[in-house]
């Protein structure tokens, strides 16, 4: 390991030397033990991994051979924790604090591989030895978030080995601020915290607003459900976010940063801090940023997790003290936001794209993406497919490519039936449009949204007029309340579906949801309210027969709805295996003796469907 | 001075004003609740919702808060807004459908009837009371407590609040009447929608009746460096 690196750098040279000199202190060959130490992974209990890892290789005494590095998050969150051995990137998954003497004494010290620990690819049944194998990790792109698995957060120098840092030497000692903008205008950025818009623009705008001073700010309050690409980003990787904003603030011409982060987020707020203090010693943040007279300084403030919050006025409310609710939007946050001042705000994963494009060009840039979404984005995978976890791939790739290749399709041999993107603004995507190239303007199309990259996969066992009750609930929530159509209309919106859902659904029910809409859409204050019937519309448009089926004929298809489901015993079928019987927690089925179909109170049944689920031979019938 | 059109009319207005200001200095009627001159602009109950095109673009803004500018086109009445501010009227005429001033305005607005369940509110939420308490008054003893629908005007944890002086502001600012107050004997009693307060009424020293809060009479004293028995009298009993 290359000293502790504290003096602050007063030029690019000096950070090219010290880069070299981190460079040439580190032998690529050495093994070092990568263990994620991403929320998903220390959930796991990735903590316990380390210190068994630790433990072990000071017991062997290996301590000058093999280096052991606690990561950010690797994406492959489902098979946490996660651990790779390099240099050959041996893919661990799913390790235990008790694999780690024999990972040291087999596969570090000998080389050979432990079978049991291996990914197997459940498509082909076949086990897979190294990460890049792996077809989750295969089928991606990973430019933003690529160096997670390779860097300690917590070590600047890891970040510098990658090249780090090296795009702003390259803003600041090469490029007017007009060049900066002009550069991420070709490249064509477009903000990934949910809108799309053009990030050159905004900052053009806040450049060229009038204000005694102009803040910059990284919008990290990631409040969709599911969703937690921003979160491992930030403490995985917390270097390329800052550098990001260094390059924006030179850019735009601001001072003042800060990083807004939920308080929920304690690992992503500790990285963070660290970061900035390991920037601010190196001279990389503070005054006279590597000598070229540009001063920029960043603070960390904490929000209380309110989903309003990620809407730019709301969050520069509480970025204020205030009360986090937003206000009208005429003159845009970009002229006048924080503290009046022009104010530029974009999320993690915008700013961390920004050294990508100064280090290498717009043109190389620009060929990556679709037309109109050029670059790579994040999503998080979740709900029913294989791989849960956080991928990235070019924009303009298609549904399908991402559920079925990367995700390795859906679990149990379910049928495919809706995504969710765009979290709970967004809209379902049905199996029709699985062909959609996955960008900015074709989600619009398609009526849902990208948002900040929520995907969440659902089964044939989906309602999708429950999955509306339950965004709409989740909106209802977290409307600050201070505008009526908002407030009111989503507390509506929330009855009429639970009546659909419970049974008392009525004609005129559907209509009255399409106004509401309507009205949402147009009068809300904010985008939370104009947002908010997405998940109501696209339901409609692409499932209406099932809101039909519930208000109709109350019956809900999936068999989801409680209220509308019942369960009866095929006699002809049953064989009385005594299965269900066990399965049932209310005790409402009756063994009554072999070979003699059970019985199933209705009384009791509490329609759990446990029973369902466990009998094979379909004698338990759901209507 | 900027030029635009509302409804087709041609009108000046000073820059700055917003639509709904401008509106008004010409007589033009644009429904608002949550809007009062002296107070900023809050934007709540969207009623006051107009299209506005510029640059060849049209869209929906609440003109309370939109400022005029040269050659904006604005229409007050069309189809669009009509549909929109009935249904935003449905959705108030749900939450308070006894409350007299709500009646009216919807019944002014050409709707008599509403599709959802009908709630039993007053307070409407414009926050209004909370904003005169804030601005004019200076104490800010009452605030908008909770989030979304739980929403609610109120003192610190609904308990009575050591700064608020009694003034009855809120009451007074109220659009929908859902303060109310009433001064019995001694004793001011002020119900907010949540909860209520009792205030002392200070006694005129010269014909004996009680006139003002004993606590809003103490803090115009200090707020004004006055005598401290500058109110010892009521008005009519002074000199």
């Amino acid at each position: 390991m290359a000293k502790r690196s504290n003096n602050r750098l007063s030029s690019p040279q000096e950070l090219e030397a010290l880069r070299a000199s981190i460079i040439k202190s580190r032998d690529a060959q050495k093994p070092c033990i990568t263990v994620c130490g991403g929320t998903g992974c220390h959930s796991f209990g990735s903590e316990d991994v380390t210190g068994a890892f630790k433990k072990e290789i000071k017991r062997q005494n290996l301590g000058a051979k093999i280096d052991i590095k606690v990561t950010g998050c690797h994406g492959f969150c489902e098979k946490g924790p996660v651990v790779v051995i390099k240099p050959k990137n041996i893919f661990y998954q799913q390790v235990k604090a008790d694999d780690i003497p024999e990972i040291v004494a087999e596969t570090v010290v000998k080389g050979n591989i432990i079978d049991r620990l291996l990914y197997t690819d459940p498509a082909t049944g076949k086990k897979i030895t190294y990460e890049h194998e792996v077809p989750f990790y295969k089928e991606q792109e990973r430019l933003v978030f690529g160096s997670n698995g390779l860097i300690d957060p917590n070590v600047i120098e890891d970040y510098l080995a990658l090249g780090g840092y090296a795009a702003l030497a390259k803003a600041l000692s090469k490029m007017t601020p007009e060049a900066v903008i002009e550069e991420v205008k070709k490249a064509g950025l477009r903000g990934r915290g949910g809108g799309g818009f053009p990030a050159a623009t905004k900052w053009e705008t806040c450049r060229n607003a009038e204000g005694n001073t102009r803040y910059i700010i990284c919008n990290c309050d990631e409040g969709d459900p599911g969703a937690f690409m921003d979160r491992s980003l930030m403490e995985g990787n917390p270097h390329s976010v800052l550098e990001g904003m260094v390059i924006g603030a030179y850019a735009i011409g601001g001072h003042q940063g800060y990083i807004y982060v939920r308080n929920e987020y304690p690992l992503a707020v500790k990285n963070a801090r660290i970061a900035i203090e390991q920037a601010e010693k190196l001279g990389l943040l503070g005054k006279n940023i590597l000598g070229s007279g540009f001063d920029f300084s960043v603070k960390i403030s904490r929000g209380g997790g309110a989903f309003v919050c990620g809407e730019s006025t709301a969050l520069m409310a509480s970025l204020e003290g205030k009360v986090g609710e937003p206000r009208a939007k005429y003159v845009h946050t970009s002229e006048k936001g924080l503290w009046e001042q022009p104010t530029n705000l974009n999320n993690v994963e915008t700013w961390a794209n920004v050294p990508l494009i100064i280090k290498n060009g717009a043109d190389w840039y620009g060929k990556i993406g679709s037309e109109g979404s050029k670059g790579t984005k994040i999503f998080s995978l979740v709900g029913k497919i294989n791989n849960t976890g956080l991928i990235e791939v070019p924009m303009g790739v298609a549904l399908k490519d991402i559920i079925y290749g990367i995700g390795g399709g859906i679990p149990d041999g379910k049928k495919f039936k809706a995504v969710q993107t765009g979290g709970p603004s967004g809209g379902c995507i049905p199996e029709s449009l699985l062909n959609l190239p996955v960008d900015f303007d074709e989600l619009d199309k398609a009526g849902s949204m990208m948002g900040s990259g929520g995907m969440i996969i659902m089964d044939e066992n989906t309602c999708m007029v429950d999955i509306a009750k339950y965004f709409v609930n989740f909106l209802e929530g977290e409307s600050c309340g201070k505008c009526l159509p908002c407030r009111e209309g989503l507390k509506r919106m929330s009855q009429i579906l639970a009546d659909i859902t419970e049974g008392r659904g009525k004609e005129g029910d559907i209509e009255l949801l399409e106004r509401l809409s309507a009205i949402l859409i147009d009068t809300s204050l904010c985008a939370l309210g104009s947002t908010a019937p997405n998940p109501v519309l696209t339901t409609l448009r692409y499932f209406r027969d099932e809101y039909e089926a519930h208000i109709k004929d109350r019956r809900c298809p999936a068999g989801v709805c409680k209220e509308l489901v019942t369960y009866s015993i095929d006699e002809e079928k049953c064989p009385g295996c005594g299965l269900c019987v066990k399965a049932c927690p209310s005790e409402a089925i009756t063994d009554m003796g072999k070979k003699k179909p059970v019985v199933l109170d209705q009384e009791k049944c509490i329609k759990c469907g446990a029973c369902y689920d466990v009998c094979k031979l379909g004698a338990v019938i759901r209507k | 001075m900027v030029k635009l059109t509302i409804n087709g009319q041609k009108i000046q207005a000073e820059e700055g004003t917003t639509i709904l200001e401008a509106a008004g200095e010409n007589n033009i009627y644009i429904p608002s609740l949550c809007h009062h001159e002296e107070v900023t602009p809050y934007g709540a109950c969207r009623l006051c919702l107009v299209e506005v095109t510029k640059n060849g673009r049209e869209r929906l803004v609440a003109s309370c808060l939109y400022e005029v500018a040269e050659d904006l086109k604005v229409k007050t009445d069309s189809e669009r807004i009509a549909t929109n501010r009935k249904m935003l009227m449905e959705l108030l005429l749900a939450r308070c459908p006894n409350n007299k001033a709500v009646q009216d305005l919807a019944h002014k607005l050409g709707v008599e009837k509403t599709s959802f369940k009908l709630d039993d509110n007053d307070c409407m939420l414009c926050a209004l009371c909370v904003r005169v308490c804030q601005e004019i008054v200076g104490v800010s003893a009452i605030s908008l407590v909770n989030r979304g629908v739980d929403r609610a005007i109120a003192t610190p944890y609904f308990e009575s609040s050591s700064v608020c002086i009694g003034c009855g502001s809120c009451a007074y600012v109220c659009p929908v009447d859902a303060i109310k107050f009433e001064d019995v004997g001694s004793t001011r009693h002020i119900h907010w929608p949540n909860n209520d307060m009792e205030f002392k009424l200070k006694k005129c020293q010269k014909c004996g009746r009680y006139w003002a809060p004993q606590a809003q009479l103490d803090y115009i004293i200090k707020k004004a460096g006055l005598a401290p028995d500058a109110f010892d009298n009521c008005p009519d009993c002074r000199d």
